[in-house]
């Protein structure tokens, strides 16, 4: 945080070299480091995408006229549901958030309602994926039991082989993450019931966990753009 | 003399309910934002997306191009409030980014360019 310093640090909390780099604590600091190798995976994916579809573009698929398929309806409703997923995650971002900004203030009760938001809308956002994969994975003929036009990663009944497969690799690796930050919040989430935080005099796990999942949110975004609106 | 030996760590910092209150004001008006800024991205690809547009024309790159801005506005938003990055120290700002946004960036420039070259090797001169 920003401001003048007004207390000098316990012996035992500083790092090995007597002093923190850039003011922040090393857990956090650790969580970052994480964060930018993960990001750039992400970034290899979706650049490995362009790299792809740039030279096929002439054969690559329209998003529009594969994903226009929505729960409960046979309406044609191009890129609804993936929006509403947007939505969704971006929501449970800023559940997360509140979290936060709750440890900050060690409301505790505050920190279990907004965690508890917050893996409910990772939740949802996995379900809804299982969703998008089982529509994608039929094919044109909405049926799973016809293995002749399913969509695989050796067979793509939409166009190119490398759009299927860019699918399953890049919102499967996503929602690998989502499922674990699903299950780190959840673990976090009863550690703030049972008082585990309060007992440390900080609410930093919850920010640390933030870190990841808001991560999360961040790579949807772009995904959201360079897979299904582009 | 500055002390260099003071160091602010994120485990104090702790605020109160008043500083939270304007903490939460900012959430609520990045989530607004967040939230309609999707909403005319997916607009705009309903309405001028791929399958009513001219590719090759200059409407597409037009589209395009505002879709990766507001992409970046989106990321820059999560990035610094809900990340807390713009409230870290600069340094860690810039280690994060930088190297991140330079590498990223070059990889996409110069694969962006070999693509347009096996384009043109396989489907304009047709070697392969």
């Amino acid at each position: 945080m920003a401001g003048e310093a007004t207390k000098a640090i316990d012996q035992a909390e500083l790092w090995g070299g007597g002093r923190s780099p850039f003011s922040v604590s090393y857990g956090k600091m650790m969580m970052w480091f994480f964060l930018i190798s993960d990001a750039l995976t992400f970034g290899g994916f979706l650049s490995a995408l362009a790299f792809a579809r740039h030279h096929l573009e002439d054969t690559w698929p329209v998003t529009e006229n594969i994903f226009f398929h929505f729960p409960l309806t046979h309406a044609h409703l191009p890129l609804l549901y993936v929006a509403l997923m947007t939505f969704i995650l971006i929501i449970s971002s800023v559940t997360m958030v509140l979290a936060v900004e709750a440890g900050h203030r060690m409301d505790r009760k505050g920190v279990v309602k907004w965690m508890a938001f917050t893996v409910l809308g990772g939740a949802i956002f996995v379900g809804s994926q299982a969703w998008e994969w089982m529509t994608f994975i039929a094919g044109p003929d909405g049926l799973l039991s016809t293995s002749a036009d399913n969509a695989s990663l050796t067979s793509n009944p939409y166009g190119p082989q490398l759009y299927a497969d860019f699918f399953f690799f890049i919102t499967g690796f996503h929602g690998t993450h989502v499922l674990s930050g699903v299950v780190i919040n959840l673990i976090v989430l009863i550690r703030s019931i049972q008082g585990w935080y309060d007992e440390r005099g900080h609410y930093e796990m919850v920010e640390k966990v933030g870190l990841y999942w808001h991560f999360i949110d961040l790579v949807w975004v772009f995904v959201f753009t360079f897979f299904y609106l582009i | 003399m500055e002390r260099d030996d003071i160091i602010e760590y994120s485990l104090d910092t702790h605020h109160d309910e008043e500083a939270g209150k304007k903490i939460r004001k900012k959430i609520y008006f990045v989530t607004v934002l967040l939230s309609v800024v999707t909403a005319i991205e997916v607009a705009m690809g309903i309405i001028w997306g791929k399958a009513h547009i001219d590719v090759d024309g200059m409407g597409w790159l037009t589209i395009k191009s505002i879709f990766i801005i507001l992409t970046l506005l989106k990321a820059g938003y999560i990035v610094m409030v809900f990340m807390h990055l713009g409230d870290e120290r600069k340094s860690l700002r810039n280690v994060i980014l930088i190297p991140y946004v330079l590498f990223i960036g070059y990889l996409f420039f110069i694969l962006l360019v070999e693509s347009s070259f096996i384009f043109y090797v396989k489907d304009v001169i047709g070697w392969v």
